[in-house]
């Protein structure tokens, strides 16, 4: 176990500047919908769902719109009662086209049959529960967004002991997970049981970083007395949130080189967002049609905390935040630290979209050679050699990357925070991940 | 004393001698492996530039699998006519007749505004992977060079922000067919002069708001041709080689300029210029 400042947390990592006090005072607010919606089929990892609508048909709110596409895949539902205009093509934010069903809000949000809103559930078995997540679309809320019913469903023979609740939120700027935790405590704790019997953990740990006291004390408070919930508080580290670093600093534990998921050390983790949505899903049928996003950053002039459908464009969020000012340079999808800057702002609101960041010009300085200082290897949170990997994939050796580990890159981006020679690390690492796909595609 | 020494030393070291050479030679018959000797000499007729267009690994490994029949003369595209020919003879096979091919680069749009600054790795590939590229056009060229860097044979350079194929140079091993992230190369026989070049899937206005030499998918080229020989099919217009006679009435038609008609000849004449060659 390694501490900082007598609290647990991870070998490596940085400290950047936090940025939350921008929008974490702001309480979410519901954005309502727009006039019209394009809600994308790629919004998990895996397979894109299949679109089972068509243009002109009625669609309800929460009905099924995509259906999943084999193992790894998640369902997408309507986030609006209304109807489909199209099914077509749009720009990704990876560089390829996507499809996607655009819908005309009818405005009568009127919900479809199987959800049943105002009558909740009572509990049920862990094998409905793990149905219903899947059939509710779930995905990791962290921004990951990787199929939540497949994670709940370890391969044979591993089993999970603890159900870590993320409630790290490391990324600067982003309040979004915060601001649910201030807010919305016991529908955390009610998703954590949810989770916590569907997976058959034996103990759940909240995990909540130092920079929120608040809600660390909120959730502690309402745990009190009741069995198999715990809560830690964590060390400030950047990132701390990232799944293998949050299992190491509570348990010890390691999640071997190469592996898929982290069902080899017993350990599950899942975000506090994830976990509201579990409770939505299973209590009341609720698929994953909306969620918090935070728009933040020095660029926009009211930074706030939203509710949003998927499928809303970005542009509404911005507009609602007050617009941007006339600095503002770059728009940012996530995070500083691992977010994607576009250039489109009719791109819409995803399952994964935890933040829109604005931020000012700023000089992009020059990148030069690598001068061997080792910094990266310091701040490096997985163990690797960014330097090494960075050299081998810009010299036009991707293949020794693979060699010496980038498929363990969580693409961080502590590597590039800390370069003095201000490489483009981050992008190399994903270049040699590529590399290394398209070879092991060959075999 | 002495001697005797020098002797007994000289014994030994001459018995060692005879065990290593026995030694060698046993090994020599029983670790031996049989190579055909036809496999070097055939190795020594391919050019040598390893550069994987036959699918083998690296010229040896051709040279293998031709002597063992499980791969064509016809498969290294890097040797000239003549050069088959003369291995086809060595190994008593039928010299193929296939025409000789190059690549062509399906993109004319130089003129492509940017629609953001792109701070990055100067490379297609990563460039591609942000947002699609900082081009106005999603398909189009990036100009960035991935391709020239993965030519073994020098036969890309970038001229006027674009890759220009060097015909004299080019042996259509289909290495940028794979390095372009926009999938832009197409290895067309060099007898084809009229190329559409263009791979833009949106139509009309979205593409003219892109780039002004892009397909519109208005389809007059379709209708113009006497041959059946072009489609516009998912929104840009295809040329079926094999039914194309190079007549060239469909660039006549073309509204927006996207079809070209200097294919390869113009290329040959500025090769030969590039080259030095009169």
């Amino acid at each position: 176990m390694f501490l900082r400042n007598g609290l647990k947390s991870f070998l490596g990592g940085v400290h950047p500047a936090d940025g939350k006090s921008l929008a974490s005072g702001s309480p979410v607010e519901v954005l309502p919908p727009p006039a019209e919606l394009v809600v994308p089929m790629a919004q998990h990892i895996g397979k894109p769902a299949k679109a089972v609508v068509k243009k002109g048909d009625v669609v309800k709110k929460g009905q099924l719109i995509g259906e999943a596409s084999g193992p790894v895949s998640a369902a997408v539902h309507a986030p609006v009662s209304g109807s489909v205009t199209k099914v077509d093509r749009i720009p990704g934010i990876f560089g390829r086209h996507v499809e996607a069903v655009f819908l005309a809000n009818d405005g009568k949000e009127e919900w479809h049959e199987s959800v049943h809103a105002d009558c909740p559930d009572a509990a049920v078995t862990p094998e409905e529960a793990r149905k219903r997540i899947a059939g509710a679309g779930l995905v990791g809320m962290g921004g990951a967004t990787f199929p939540t019913s497949v994670k709940l469903s370890p391969p044979k023979g591993k089993n999970i002991e603890i159900l870590v609740i993320n409630g790290v939120e490391c990324e600067p700027y982003l309040t979004s997970d915060y601001r649910l935790m201030i807010e919305r405590p016991d529908d955390i704790l009610k998703g954590a049981e949810i989770l916590k019997a569907a997976v058959g953990a034996k103990r759940v740990i909240i995990a909540v970083e130092a920079n929120k006291p608040d809600a660390f004390s909120l959730l502690k408070g309402k745990i009190s007395g009741r069995e198999g919930l715990e809560a830690e508080m964590l060390a400030v580290r950047y990132p701390q949130g990232g799944e293998r670093q949050l299992i190491n600093a509570l348990t010890g534990r390691e999640v071997p080189s190469g592996a898929a998921g982290t069902a080899d050390t017993s350990v599950l983790v899942h975000n506090v967002g994830t976990a509201v949505a579990a409770y939505e899903a299973v209590t009341f049928g609720i698929p994953l049609i909306g969620r918090v996003v935070c728009v933040t950053g020095e660029g926009v002039n009211k930074p706030s905390n939203f509710l949003a459908r998927i499928g809303t464009p970005i542009s509404a969020l911005i507009e609602k935040a007050g617009g941007m000012k006339d600095n503002a340079s770059r728009v940012i999808l996530g995070g500083p630290m691992m977010g994607l800057s576009m250039d489109d702002l009719s791109m819409p609101v995803t399952k994964g979209t935890s933040g829109v960041l604005v931020l000012e010009k700023r000089e992009v300085p020059a990148s030069g050679p690598c001068i061997n200082c080792g910094r990266c290897v310091r701040a490096c949170p997985a163990g690797l050699i960014p330097a090494l990997l960075s050299r081998v994939v810009e010299s036009g050796k991707p293949e020794l990357a693979t060699e010496n580990n980038v498929m363990d890159c969580i693409e961080c981006g502590c590597c590039s925070y800390v370069c003095p020679a201000r490489r483009p690390m981050v992008q190399h690492m994903k270049l040699g991940k590529l590399h290394a796909a398209k070879q092991k595609a060959k075999q | 004393m002495g001697l005797e020494v020098m002797i007994t030393l000289g014994l030994l070291i001459g018995i060692l001698g005879i065990v290593f050479g026995i030694g060698l030679a046993v090994a020599s018959r029983f670790f031996s492996v049989y190579m055909d000797p036809r496999i070097e000499t055939v190795a020594g007729m391919l050019p040598g530039a390893n550069c994987g267009g036959c699918g083998k690994a690296g010229c040896a490994n051709f040279a293998e699998a031709l002597v063992h029949g499980s791969a064509e003369v016809g498969g290294c595209s890097a040797c000239g006519a003549e050069t088959s020919k003369k291995i086809a003879s060595f190994l008593g096979l039928k010299a193929p007749d296939a025409e000789r091919r190059a690549a062509v680069l399906k993109c004319n749009g130089r003129s492509v505004k940017n629609r953001f600054e792109y701070h990055g790795v100067s490379d297609c590939v990563a460039a591609s992977l942000v947002m699609g590229g900082p081009k106005a056009c999603r398909y189009g060229c990036l100009g960035l060079g991935t391709c020239v860097r993965a030519c073994p044979f020098g036969a890309l350079e970038i001229r006027d922000r674009m890759p220009f194929v060097n015909e004299y140079r080019c042996v259509a091993c289909g290495s940028c067919v794979s390095a372009c992230p926009k999938r832009l190369y197409d290895i067309v026989p060099v007898s084809k002069t009229v190329h559409v070049r263009c791979r833009n899937l949106d139509r009309g206005k979205m593409v003219k708001e892109a780039c002004e030499v892009g397909c519109i998918a208005c389809k007059k080229c379709e209708k113009a041709c006497p041959h059946d020989a072009i489609h516009v099919i998912d929104n840009v217009a295809r040329i079926d080689y094999e039914k194309c006679t190079s007549c060239e009435k469909c660039v006549e038609g073309c509204p927006s300029k996207s079809i070209s008609n200097d294919g390869i000849k113009v290329t040959v004449r500025q090769a030969r210029e590039a080259a030095g060659v009169p």
